[in-house]
C-alpha cells in the first residue's frame, strides 16, 4: 500500500513569513539550481530530437528513407529512438530526483512542518 | 468479409461491465466526503495511479485509430503515436510533482494559489470545461460507431441507445464510485487493454521469428503501395498545407498532454510528490510498450487482413484492430479486443466526466459561486448533480454528433490544453513575475484562438471531410491551430503579466516553496 501520510493533521500549516525565509535560504536555492540544471537542458533535448524528428519526416522525406537495417530506414529507427529516449530521460530523471533532490527537499519539508 | 461473432462479443462486454460495477460498489463503501469524491482519500499506490493514467490516456481512437492508420499509412501511423508518448516527459519533468504539492481537486487551484481567485479560477474551469467537453464527445461519438462494427448493431436507432447505455453506465461509475471507483475501472482497462495488446504483439513476432523487419517486409509485399508505406508523408503529404498541418498536430501533442485536466486530477489520488512521480513512470512504461505493440499490430494488419479488405469493412481502418484479431485468434480473441476497444471508452468517458463535474463544483459553485465557503456535503451533491447533467448531455451530444464527421475533436482537445492550460501552468509554477492578467490572457487567449482558428480550418467547413459540407467559409488552411495558438497563448501570458503591476511575493514564495518540497501539501486522508 502507499506510503503512510506524512506530518500529522493537526500541526498548523507554516506561515507565509517561513515559506519567505525558505525560499531565500541558501538550501532552498541548491534545490531549485539543482533541479532546474536538469529538468531545462532535458526538456530542451528531448524536443529537439522530437521535433527534429517530425521536421525530418515532413520535410526530408528523400533522407529519412534512407535504407539501415533490412527493412528499417533511418526515419523508421529514429521513431524508434523516440521511444528509447523518453525511457532514457524518464530513468535518469528517477536518478536525479532520489540522489540529488529528495533529499534537500525532505530537509526543508521537515523542517517547516516540524517548527510551526 | 463476415467476422467475429456479435453475441459472444456483447457476452464478454456485458461481462466487463458486471464485474467492474460489482468492483466499483464494492470500493465506495466509505465514499463520504469531497475529498473521496474527488481523489478518493489520495490512497492509491504510485504504481495503481500509473496504470490507471494509461486507462485514462489510453482511449479507443488511440488504439483503434492508430492500429488502422500504420496498417493503411505505415510510417506515418508511428509518426503520429509517438507525439502521445513523449509528451509525457513533459508531464514527469516539469508539471507532475509540483502539481501535486501545491494544489488540492482540480487545475484551477494551481493556477488560482498566487492570483486573484474568481477571475483565474472561472478561467480555468472554463478551459477545463471546454476540453473535457470535446474529448468527451468525441468518445461518445466514437462509441455509436464503434458498435456497428463490434456488436453488429447498425442503423441511426441501435447506435443511439449505444450511446445512451454507455452514458447510463459511465454515470453509475461516477456517481457510485466517486474518484475511487473510476480508477479503479481504469485499472482494470488498462491492465486488460495492454494485456491483450502485449500478447497479440508477442505472438505476431513469434510468427516472424522476432524479427520486425521480417513483419515490415511482408506489410510492404501485401500492401497496395509497396514499400512507400516505409517512407514518411505517405498520409500526411498530399499538400504543404497537410505538412504544416501535421507539425502543427505534433505540437499540440507534445504540448497538451500534460495539460489535460482529467490527466492532471488523477496526480491528486496518490499521497505524496515522489508517489505522483512513480505513477508517471509507470505511465511512460505502459504507455511506451502500448504504442510500440500498435506499430507492430498495424504493420501486422496490413498483411493477415489486407488493406483492400480493411476498406471494406464498416468502420473503415478503425476495423483494422478488431479483424487482425480474428485472423490472428478467431472469434475469442475478436471477442476479447472488441470487449476491451469498448472497455476504454466507458474507462475514458468517466473518467472525464469525474473531472469536469468536480471542476464546475469546486471551482464554480464554490470557488465562484460560493466564494470559497461552501459546505463541503454541498460541494459534492453539486459535483453529482453536474456528473448526470454531463452525462445526459454528451449522450445527447454523442448521438447527434454520431453522424458527423468529428474525428479532429481530439486533436482540437490536446490544442486547447497545450494553448490554454500549459502556458499557465508552467508560468505560475516556474516564474516569479507571472500574474491575474497574465493568467487570465494567456488562458482566454490559447482557448479563444484555437477555438475560432478551427472553426475556420477545413474541418468545419470546405472540404469533402469537414464536419459540415457543402458550404466553404474556412480561411486557416491547417487541420489543427496549435502552431499558432500555442505560441500565442505563451506571448500572452508574457504580455499580460509586464503590462500588470500586481505582484503577490509572499504567495509567490508559499507556492514556489510548496511546489518543490511539499511543505503543507495535502495529506493521504485515509489510512491502510
Amino acid at each position: 500500500m502507499p506510503s503512510p501520510p506524512q506530518g500529522s493533521p493537526d500541526r498548523p500549516s507554516p506561515t507565509p513569513e517561513q515559506f519567505q525565509a525558505v525560499q531565500q535560504s541558501e538550501d532552498f536555492g541548491r534545490l531549485r539550481a539543482s533541479f532546474r540544471s536538469f529538468a531545462i537542458p532535458m526538456t530542451v533535448a528531448f524536443l529537439v530530437w522530437y521535433f527534429a524528428y517530425v521536421l525530418l519526416s515532413t520535410y526530408a522525406e528523400g533522407l529519412m528513407s534512407t535504407p539501415v537495417l533490412g527493412n528499417l530506414n533511418l526515419g523508421l529507427l529514429m521513431g524508434i529512438s523516440q521511444f528509447l529516449m523518453t525511457f532514457l530521460i524518464t530513468w535518469l530523471y528517477i536518478r536525479h530526483a532520489n540522489r540529488a533532490l529528495d533529499p534537500i527537499a525532505e530537509k526543508l519539508r521537515d523542517e517547516l512542518e516540524g517548527e510551526a | 468479409m463476415e467476422f467475429g461473432n456479435p453475441l459472444f462479443n456483447i457476452a464478454i462486454f456485458l461481462a466487463f461491465v458486471v464485474v467492474t460495477l460489482a468492483v466499483v460498489i464494492r470500493v465506495s463503501k466509505q465514499n463520504v466526503t469531497a475529498g473521496d469524491f474527488y481523489h478518493g482519500g489520495r490512497a492509491f499506490s504510485g504504481r495503481q495511479n500509473g496504470i490507471a493514467i494509461a486507462g485514462d490516456y489510453l482511449s479507443a481512437a488511440s488504439f483503434l485509430g492508430i492500429v488502422g492508420a500504420v496498417a493503411l499509412y505505415g510510417y506515418d501511423g508511428l509518426l503520429y503515436s509517438v507525439g502521445f508518448l513523449v509528451a509525457w516527459l513533459v508531464a514527469l519533468l516539469l508539471v507532475a510533482e509540483p502539481l501535486r504539492n501545491t494544489a488540492k481537486y482540480t487545475m484551477a487551484d494551481v493556477l488560482s494559489f498566487r492570483m486573484r481567485q474568481r477571475p483565474v479560477r472561472t478561467a480555468a474551469a472554463t478551459s477545463t470545461l471546454a476540453v473535457t467537453f470535446f474529448y468527451l464527445l468525441a468518445q461518445m461519438a466514437g462509441a455509436g460507431a464503434l458498435v456497428s462494427l463490434l456488436i453488429g448493431i447498425e442503423g441511426r436507432v441501435g447506435q443511439s441507445v449505444v450511446i445512451a447505455v454507455v452514458g447510463v453506465v459511465m454515470i453509475a461509475y461516477v456517481l457510485i464510485g466517486g474518484m475511487k471507483g473510476t480508477t479503479w475501472v481504469q485499472i482494470i482497462k488498462a491492465v486488460l487493454l495492454v494485456t491483450a495488446v502485449g500478447v497479440a504483439t508477442v505472438w505476431i513476432l513469434a510468427l516472424n521469428g522476432f524479427n520486425l523487419s521480417e513483419v515490415l517486409g511482408r506489410a510492404v509485399a501485401e500492401h497496395p503501395d509497396g514499400s512507400t508505406i516505409l517512407e514518411p508523408m505517405h498520409q500526411y503529404g498530399t499538400s504543404g498545407a497537410s505538412k504544416l498541418g501535421f507539425v502543427s498536430l505534433a505540437i499540440a501533442l507534445v504540448f497538451g498532454a500534460a495539460g489535460l485536466p482529467h490527466v492532471l486530477m488523477r496526480f491528486y489520488t496518490v499521497p505524496t510528490a515522489k508517489e505522483a512521480r512513480r505513477s508517471v513512470v509507470w505511465a511512460i512504461g505502459l504507455i511506451g510498450f502500448f504504442y510500440l505493440c500498435t506499430m507492430v499490430l498495424g504493420f501486422a494488419a496490413a498483411y493477415m487482413v489486407g488493406v483492400d479488405v480493411i476498406g471494406t469493412l464498416p468502420g473503415g481502418s478503425n476495423s483494422a484492430a478488431p479483424a487482425l484479431a480474428y485472423a490472428l485468434g478467431g472469434t475469442v480473441l475478436m471477442g476479447i479486443i472488441s470487449a476491451v476497444a469498448f472497455a476504454t471508452i466507458l474507462a475514458v468517458v468517466a473518467g472525464l466526466t469525474i473531472t469536469a463535474s468536480a471542476s464546475f463544483a469546486h471551482d464554480i459553485y464554490n470557488g465562484v459561486l460560493k466564494n470559497g465557503a461552501a459546505e463541503p456535503g454541498k460541494e459534492v451533491a453539486v459535483a453529482r448533480r453536474t456528473a448526470v447533467v454531463i452525462g445526459a448531455v454528451s449522450i445527447v451530444g454523442g448521438i447527434l454528433a454520431a453522424e458527423q464527421n468529428v474525428a479532429f475533436l481530439v486533436s482540437l482537445a490536446f490544442a486547447i490544453a497545450a494553448s490554454a492550460n500549459l502556458p499557465s501552468i508552467l508560468y505560475s509554477l516556474y516564474w516569479k513575475r507571472f500574474n491575474t492578467r497574465g493568467s487570465l490572457w494567456s488562458i482566454y487567449g490559447g482557448l479563444g484562438s484555437a477555438l475560432v482558428l478551427i472553426t475556420f480550418s477545413p474541418v468545419v467547413s470546405g472540404a469533402e471531410t469537414a464536419m459540415i459540407p457543402g458550404v466553404d467559409f474556412a480561411w486557416f488552411p491547417l487541420t489543427n491551430p496549435a502552431i499558432i495558438s500555442v505560441p500565442l497563448g505563451f506571448f500572452l501570458g508574457w504580455l499580460g503579466s509586464v503590462t500588470s503591476s500586481e505582484h503577490d511575493e509572499l504567495k509567490q514564495a508559499e507556492m514556489e516553496v510548496r511546489s518543490m518540497t511539499g511543505a503543507g501539501a495535502e495529506k493521504a486522508t485515509v489510512q491502510h
